[in-house]
């Protein structure tokens, strides 16, 4: 039923010692806001790595400099070996990194198959071979019936596997996740987990954002805190869960759930 | 659908035996706005960049060729040279406008004051013409691209239409065209998705403003004049504008649909009101129409009729 290649090309891999996706000393400021300060973290080949925080905290500011939409202030992104310095977010697409937004952003004329194929063209240029492979990507992601309505028309659940799919059409090294568990209810959050954990199992590495406790502690290997711009702490999922100095961030920030709505 | 087009395209080859000299100078102009509109297509329909200023592009292959002309070169080349010109011109106010982020309104704006800069500076400069403009002497000469009879004309412009409609469609099928789509839709998405967005609307501004060019020959070889507030106008720019968006922007008949729609209502009108001492009052014809269009069929003519049989 699977098709690996409509996902990755390449195989899962352990851990490698050079990691892929390597951020130094990055910060950006607003005007009179350091969003994110003095930021450094890593993240390995294959691994999945939680970036979490309370509302404001520079995480998606972060996910922005890291995927070219924003320019740092100071700092460095090295990924797959590459310094990010001065490319456009479609340079660092076809680098291997792809991200989803916080606020989806399907094409609503267009159907759920033409989303995924203006992913799928970017590596393989014949229409018929991108729809080939966008419509092996939907299958894979659960969309596969809706395939050719449009995309305006499809549900919250829907539209964030379509944000799924698209990102994974570009076949990606990375996948920068941006809360892609808001908003949904227990059963849909427990899908995509799996569909997560699928596409991981692939040798994709994720770094997600997310605010949704349960499916951050069930998938991390690794988690990154943010509060106010600066890490605050990193370790294991249980270390994290147990640090004074997150619990203390997070008392009084009513995004967070323990358990979802 | 495709049997249909070209019944109605071997229809279009026979009518000239039947119509009337006057019938066939409309059916000109019809296929030669359908030609623009086609053009403008490119880049206002499918890459959704509305250009207000299409008439700059017109008007700066008429003169290229026009001048061309004048020492002594066909316009068969000329019209080839008017286009690259505007093709040129094309790419850097796209340029401009693209890679500073002027968007939607904005870009409308840059659009139509560069139009404007050519109006002026061709009414200005008198070695191309002066406020009084270019005229050019009729030979008849079919290698100089004059002819005698309308009917040449005609199947010219139909040609033309032809082909800019097989470019669009050339375009519609690759991947050039599906990321000119998604462009429209939401440019951010698509840069996250690996899309290099300016060279793609780069590239839709340089084919568009090409043929726009080619049509600028046509133009001066078939009135045989070329005065600035005509050919660079904010007149003509309507005309070539207003074609798609009532017949359906980023479709490929839709240009076609809404010049012939828009031609003999035009013709007509300015022929019943100029009577009357009205002049431009066929522009409240056209208003009313586009308002009427925004209202209740805000796609266009084609995508609402197209919808329309389906239900059938």
């Amino acid at each position: 039923m699977t098709e690996p290649e409509a996902i990755s090309n390449r195989p899962p891999t352990l851990q490698a010692e050079q990691a892929l996706l390597s951020i130094s000393g990055l910060s950006k400021r607003f005007g009179g806001l350091q969003a994110v300060n003095d930021l450094s973290f890593s993240v390995g080949e294959g691994e999945i790595v939680a970036l979490i925080g309370p509302n404001g905290a520079g995480k998606t500011t972060a996910f922005a400099l890291v995927s070219g939409f924003l320019t740092p202030d100071a700092g460095r992104v090295v990924f797959a070996g590459r310094d990010l310095r001065g490319r456009l977010p479609h340079q660092v697409n076809a680098l291997g990194m792809a991200r989803t937004f916080q606020i989806m952003r399907p094409f609503p004329r267009l159907t759920v198959v033409r989303n995924v194929m203006i992913a799928t063209l970017g590596r393989h240029a014949d229409p018929r071979e991108a729809e080939r492979r966008a419509r092996a990507v939907l299958d894979e992601i659960g969309l596969g019936a809706k395939a050719d309505l449009p995309a305006g028309g499809l549900t919250l659940a829907e539209r964030k596997r379509l944000e799924l799919a698209r990102a994974l059409g570009t076949e990606p090294r990375l996948l920068l996740l941006d809360e892609v568990m808001s908003g949904l209810t227990e059963a849909e959050t427990e899908r995509i987990v799996e569909l997560v954990r699928t596409i991981n199992r692939r040798g994709v590495a994720i770094l997600l954002i997310e605010h949704v406790m349960r499916a951050v502690m069930s998938l991390a290997q690794r988690i990154v805190v943010l509060n106010y711009g600066e890490r605050i702490a990193e370790g294991r999922p249980e270390a994290v869960a147990n640090d004074p100095r997150v619990i203390e961030a997070y008392l009084g920030d009513e995004e967070v759930t323990r358990a979802p709505a | 659908m495709k049997w249909a087009m070209g019944l109605a395209v071997a229809v279009l080859l026979a009518l000239p035996a039947v119509l009337s000299g006057y019938a066939v100078t409309i059916f000109v102009l019809i296929f030669f706005y359908a030609f623009l509109a086609q053009a403008w297509n490119i880049v206002g329909g499918y890459a959704g960049q509305l250009s207000a200023g299409h008439a700059a592009f017109v008007g700066i292959g008429g003169y290229t060729s026009a001048l061309l002309f004048e020492k002594g070169v066909t316009p068969w080349i000329g019209m080839f040279a008017g286009g690259a010109l505007a093709a040129v011109l094309g790419a850097v106010v796209g340029y401009l406008g693209f890679r500073f982020g002027l968007r939607g309104f904005y870009f409308v704006l840059l659009t139509v004051a560069f139009a404007e800069i050519c109006r002026i500076l061709a009414s200005n400069v008198e070695a191309v013409g002066g406020a009084v403009g270019l005229y050019i002497t009729f030979t008849g000469n079919p290698r100089q691209f004059q002819f005698q009879d309308q009917r040449a004309y005609y199947y010219i412009a139909l040609v033309m239409m032809l082909l800019a409609t097989g470019v669009a469609a050339l375009i519609e099928r690759r991947r050039f065209g599906i990321y000119l789509t998604a462009i429209r839709e939401d440019e951010t998405a698509c840069q996250a998705l690996g899309v290099d967005v300016l060279k793609y609307k780069l590239l839709a501004m340089v084919v568009s403003s090409f043929l726009a060019g080619m049509g600028g020959t046509f133009y001066a070889f078939q009135n045989f004049s070329l005065q600035p507030g005509a050919v660079f106008g904010i007149p003509l720019s309507v005309e070539i504008v207003i074609r798609p968006i009532i017949g359906g922007a980023g479709t490929l008949l839709g240009p076609i649909l809404g010049s012939f729609i828009l031609t003999p209502l035009g013709e007509v009108s300015r022929s019943y009101f100029g009577q009357s001492g009205l002049h431009g009052a066929h522009l409240i014809v056209y208003g009313v129409l586009l308002i009427t269009v925004v209202l209740f069929m805000p796609q266009g003519a084609y995508p609402f009729l197209r919808r329309l049989f389906k239900r059938a």
